[in-house]
């Protein structure tokens, strides 16, 4: 109970400083419209102005919060202006790419560590592949997956691989690399085989390493699925809404996609977290 | 000594790791014999090889001079048809399984049935005295019994010769007493020949019917002492005048070769 109170604090301090942000930047329109209209505004009024206006710049917490609820619980389920249909549209990118992501990073990771020249040859591609930019590579990626007659989904998950299998390539090499030489050596006087020493020892020792890994891919996911979904034409997606927003100024519907992107990275984190915590438990950690 | 089978027999034995200061002589012309049965202590200072023999002999390390047979065979053949089992200086527990599984660990890797895996690891954790402990995981296991869980795995597949690298070294001297006296039991129990390095003078002289003593740059063996003890033996045993004189003739051993220059 005691972490409760600044818990508190610190999100109070936040929508403190959201609201007077909006009363900041929406100030001139504002200002510009009483003008037109001939009148004075008073500094309540003035403030309550900036918090009620339709496009605003910065739409202040309660119209965001209005409008995810209008979009969510207020519309139906099947429509396509139900937020929860394009949330829908981008988790499935986001999780096919996740699991494309995962099995390509992993599978790197093993061929690193067993190979010497792939160890020599693929390391340098796989970080280069990360110093281009996503946007400007994304929608090459979408036109040519689009020739080829590739749409819908995959080129979205694709995308959203591309920017997944990072962190579980570094991550997997330093876990499948982590069990000391005394350990290897066991194996050795065994005379275990090199699909042994795999299974038995570089495997289970490298899931400490697994699931930080997977927790920012599985983030990197969903921001790769979202950029995936801005060259497609705004059709579906938590992605096209942020697109369809900003062309017609609705501001506060490109924020209820933001708060709804932002809600399902956090829960994806949290399913990994629960799984983490059963993995950790079925290999008899202490907690 | 007698005509018995010399199941580790080292000829001419060198081993020298190039490095960036130059060579280093790990091992130099080592001629040793252990024969079938006996308890053959290592004892010198760091750097003086004998954990670099054990290493050899369990095709861990390649040498670069001489020859060593272990069974008869070279080392990695003898590897290969399981000739011995190998106990490190830390118990090298997988903290991911429980003790039994860790035991059943090499039997699986051999590709032994489930219900023999289950009938040696209850064989050997009797033999070591951790009977009833197969569930629990290393880290609920003092570090004596993990080192004994150790020993139960390098057990459990019927090797006849036990190689082990200072396997007590990290624990405390009443834990590592109690320990010495099980080993021997364990020793005449199973009749194995055991390979044992130490840095101990009194664990090597309680433990063993040889000692080989070495010394460094270039390891090599200055003396090898024949246990004048019996073979069974209790801890009171190190009271006792004979213990003594052999506890002496290992320190002179040790002064000739130099390992109390630095």
């Amino acid at each position: 109970m005691r972490a409760v109170l600044p818990v508190v604090t610190v999100v109070a301090a936040i929508f403190a400083l959201w609201y007077a942000g909006a009363v900041w930047l929406n100030a001139p329109w504002a200002r510009d419209q009483a003008a037109r209209a001939g009148v004075e505004l008073t500094l309540p009024e003035l403030v309550s102005a900036t918090w009620s206006q339709e496009r605003p710049r910065l739409p202040a917490p309660h119209q965001v919060a209005e409008e995810f609820w209008k979009s969510t619980a207020g519309t139906r389920l099947s429509s396509k202006r139900n937020l929860l249909y394009h949330a829908w549209v981008t988790l499935a990118a986001t999780l096919t790419g996740f699991a494309l992501g995962t099995g390509l990073g992993i599978l790197l990771a093993v061929g690193i560590v067993h190979d010497r020249t792939m160890n020599a040859s693929v390391m340098p591609w796989v970080i280069a592949s990360q110093t281009i930019p996503i946007l400007a590579i994304a929608p090459m990626i979408i036109v040519v997956l689009n020739s080829v007659g590739v749409t819908g989904l995959l080129p979205k998950a694709i995308i959203s691989m591309y920017l997944s299998f990072f962190p579980v390539v570094v991550g997997m090499v330093k876990g499948f690399r982590s069990p000391d030489a005394m350990l290897l050596d066991q194996m050795r006087t065994w005379s275990a085989s090199r699909s042994q020493t795999f299974r038995k020892l570089r495997w289970p020792a490298s899931l400490p390493y697994l699931f930080p890994s997977l927790k920012v891919a599985v983030a990197a996911s969903l921001v790769g699925a979202i950029i995936g979904e801005l060259p497609t034409g705004a059709v579906a997606g938590l992605g096209a809404r942020m697109l369809s927003g900003s062309y017609y100024g609705q501001t506060v519907q490109i924020w209820s996609a933001l708060v709804m992107a932002a809600i399902l990275a956090a829960a994806l984190v949290a399913v990994i977290g629960l799984a983490e915590r059963a993995a950790g438990r079925a290999m008899g950690g202490r907690a | 000594m007698s005509e018995r089978f010399a199941v580790i027999e080292a000829k001419g034995l060198g081993l020298t790791f190039e490095t960036g200061d130059g060579p280093v002589h790990a091992l130099k012309d080592v001629d040793l014999a252990i024969h079938k049965g006996d308890f053959v202590s290592f004892i010198g200072p760091s750097g003086c090889g004998k954990t670099t023999f054990l290493r050899v002999a369990a095709d861990l390390e390649q040498p670069t001079a001489g020859r060593i047979t272990v069974n008869g065979m070279s080392p990695e053949e003898a590897r290969k048809s399981r000739s011995y089992g190998y106990v490190f200086q830390a118990a090298g527990l997988f903290p991911w399984r429980t003790i039994g599984a860790n035991v059943r660990l090499p039997l699986e890797i051999m590709g032994y049935e489930r219900a023999e895996q289950e009938r040696r690891m209850a064989r050997v954790l009797e033999l070591v005295e951790l009977s009833g402990f197969e569930k629990k995981y290393p880290w609920q296991l003092s570090g004596g019994m993990q080192q004994r869980a150790s020993i139960a795995r390098a057990l459990a597949f019927d090797a006849d010769i036990l190689l082990m690298d200072e396997p007590f070294g990290a624990l405390d001297e009443i834990v590592r007493d109690k320990l010495n006296e099980q080993l021997l039991a364990l020793w005449a129990r199973t009749g194995k020949t055991i390979g044992f390095v130490t840095h101990s003078i009194p664990e090597a002289v309680f433990l063993s019917t040889h000692i080989v003593v070495m010394s460094p740059r270039p390891g090599r063996v200055t003396d090898v002492i024949e246990s004048t003890l019996p073979r069974e033996r209790t801890l009171d045993i190190r009271e006792t005048p004979e213990f003594l004189a052999l506890a002496h003739r290992v320190r002179e051993g040790l002064r000739a070769g130099h390992a109390y220059d630095e």
